[in-house]
């Protein structure tokens, strides 16, 4: 997580497509809340964004420790996540979440996954549903030690737009020194399938209940694995219903 | 029932359908053939109410109610059904969830009391079962890794829990084996052949007319009917040929 002295501008590859008037209203921004997970242990933690502001974790996984961070970011006119997490041996580090923007907002998540030492795993996922002027963005870094081999991380964002007027930006980085690792990374904005959401009128839903569920389908595997699953998909649910 | 008059239609801006009337009563079933780019399938998504095909004149009434006037969602509340040549796959959203609620959202529209999940499966559950279907695939995402015969079951399915007035089949038959073919030509007619219903059946091929008996045949060319009948055309078409019918 970089150290901020100053408020950053647009040219700071991590603020590029912030709000910086609405960054500027936070700032200083809080000091991360620092997470150390000890040697086989487990943390897990659901972070939901509902007010605005800019949320700032991070986390150091010792050998052999599990983490699972599941978010929504919905709220206010700018809410940022940051996480910074750092795998040492055979740790395992997952990620999933939602942002669901509408009118003027902004909503960011990013992330910065170091594999310190070997043979840690790491999944992220992110899906973003925008609408109105609203822009998404996903900034996500893997970095690979040298000598972290068998390392195996991935990253899946995508992007669903409700109006050509959103944004969505999505920006995955490897760095890796390391020879035996699996990378996979992968980005997607699209619109709604239109073909899907005649079908599913023709059998009588309304274009909100058909895109409602095509759109719970598509955030749904954001919350896989959450503790408090049922509570993020409810709140998902409700936030949708008041986007279309 | 259905009352088609003088339909012109075109996509992006191509005529299709160059004056088309048809009209089809109460209890009746009645066979659209054509030969390929006849506009067969342009009338279905023509009645459904597809996005990008335009009416360009002429009207389409379901007992007395303008359907072009309709949203798709409403003409589904109206009582039409629309049987697809392709269903589409909607990964991550499951056939019983999606039934449900397109059941309940067609009788909210019509002002009648929602059906509980109880009932719900339970009216699932017999459709299926009338379609050989097992019910473990309705549990999956809608027509997601089905086959093309498992698509057009779960299609009729959908048609007997929906229970629509009209049914429009855009090619049914085509993809399904022979037995397949024997439980949807089945189906329609345990669903659809009632008094109070009507069927218009989009096929090429006859041998869908030998299970669900057509009362009228009528063969669509170059965007209108060129020729109208009873079940012995269906059989005099397939011996003979569009053209030499047609000519």
């Amino acid at each position: 997580m970089t150290d901020l002295s100053a408020l950053p501008t647009r040219k700071s590859e991590e603020f590029r497509y912030a709000d910086i008037d609405a960054l500027a209203k936070l700032w200083p921004l809080p000091e991360p809340e620092n997470i150390i997970v000890p040697a086989s242990g487990h943390f897990s933690r659901a972070i939901v964004q509902d007010s605005g502001g800019v949320t700032r974790l991070v986390i150091s996984l010792g050998k052999g420790a599990t983490a699972a961070v599941h978010f929504l970011n919905f709220g206010g006119d700018y809410g940022r996540i940051e996480l910074d997490v750092t795998l040492h041996e055979g740790a395992d580090f997952t990620l999933g979440g939602a942002q669901l923007g509408a009118g003027s907002q902004t909503l960011e998540i990013v992330t910065t996954v170091t594999h310190a030492e070997p043979n840690a795993e790491s999944r992220q996922l992110v899906r973003s549903v925008l609408a109105g002027q609203a822009t998404g963005t996903c900034l996500g870094k893997v970095a690979v030690a040298r000598g972290a081999n068998g390392t195996d991380a991935s990253q899946s964002v995508r992007a669903m737009l409700l109006d050509r007027t959103a944004t969505a930006n999505a920006r995955p980085e490897l760095e890796i020194f390391a020879d035996d690792v699996k990378c996979a990374h992968g980005c997607a904005v699209g619109e709604l399938d239109a073909q899907g959401l005649f079908y599913l009128q023709s059998r009588g839903l309304t274009p909100p209940e058909a895109k409602r569920l095509m759109l719970h389908a598509f955030i749904a595997e954001a919350f896989t694995g959450a503790e408090d699953r049922d509570r993020l998909e409810q709140l998902a649910l409700e936030r949708l219903e008041a986007m279309l | 029932m259905l009352n088609i008059s003088n339909l012109h239609a075109t996509v992006a801006d191509k005529p299709i359908l160059k004056g088309l009337s048809l009209n089809v009563n109460a209890g009746e079933i009645h066979a659209i053939m054509g030969p390929n780019g006849a506009g067969k399938s342009t009338l279905s998504y023509v009645l459904g109410g597809r996005p990008g095909y335009t009416v360009t004149g002429g009207s389409v009434t379901l007992d007395g109610q303008d359907l072009l006037e309709l949203e798709p969602h409403e003409r589904a509340a109206a009582g039409l059904f629309l049987g697809f040549q392709y269903p589409v796959e909607i990964p991550g959203v499951s056939f019983v969830q999606f039934l449900r609620e397109s059941a309940n959202a067609q009788r909210k529209a019509r002002g009648e009391e929602p059906l509980t999940g109880g009932e719900f499966l339970k009216l699932a559950r017999e459709k299926a079962a009338l379609l050989r279907m097992d019910m473990d695939m309705l549990k999956r995402p809608v027509n997601v890794g089905f086959s093309g015969g498992e698509k057009k079951r779960a299609e009729m399915v959908q048609m007997g829990i929906l229970d629509p007035k009209f049914a429009v089949l855009d090619e049914t038959d085509s993809g399904l084996d022979i037995d397949a073919l024997r439980i949807v030509g089945e189906g329609i007619n345990a669903i659809m052949r009632k008094p109070d219903k009507g069927v218009l059946l989009i096929t090429h091929y006859q041998r869908l007319l030998d299970y669900v008996k057509p009362d009228f045949v009528h063969v669509l060319a170059a965007g209108r009917i060129v020729k109208t009948g009873g079940p012995e055309l269906a059989l005099q078409l397939e011996e003979e040929g569009y053209e030499a019918v047609v000519a």
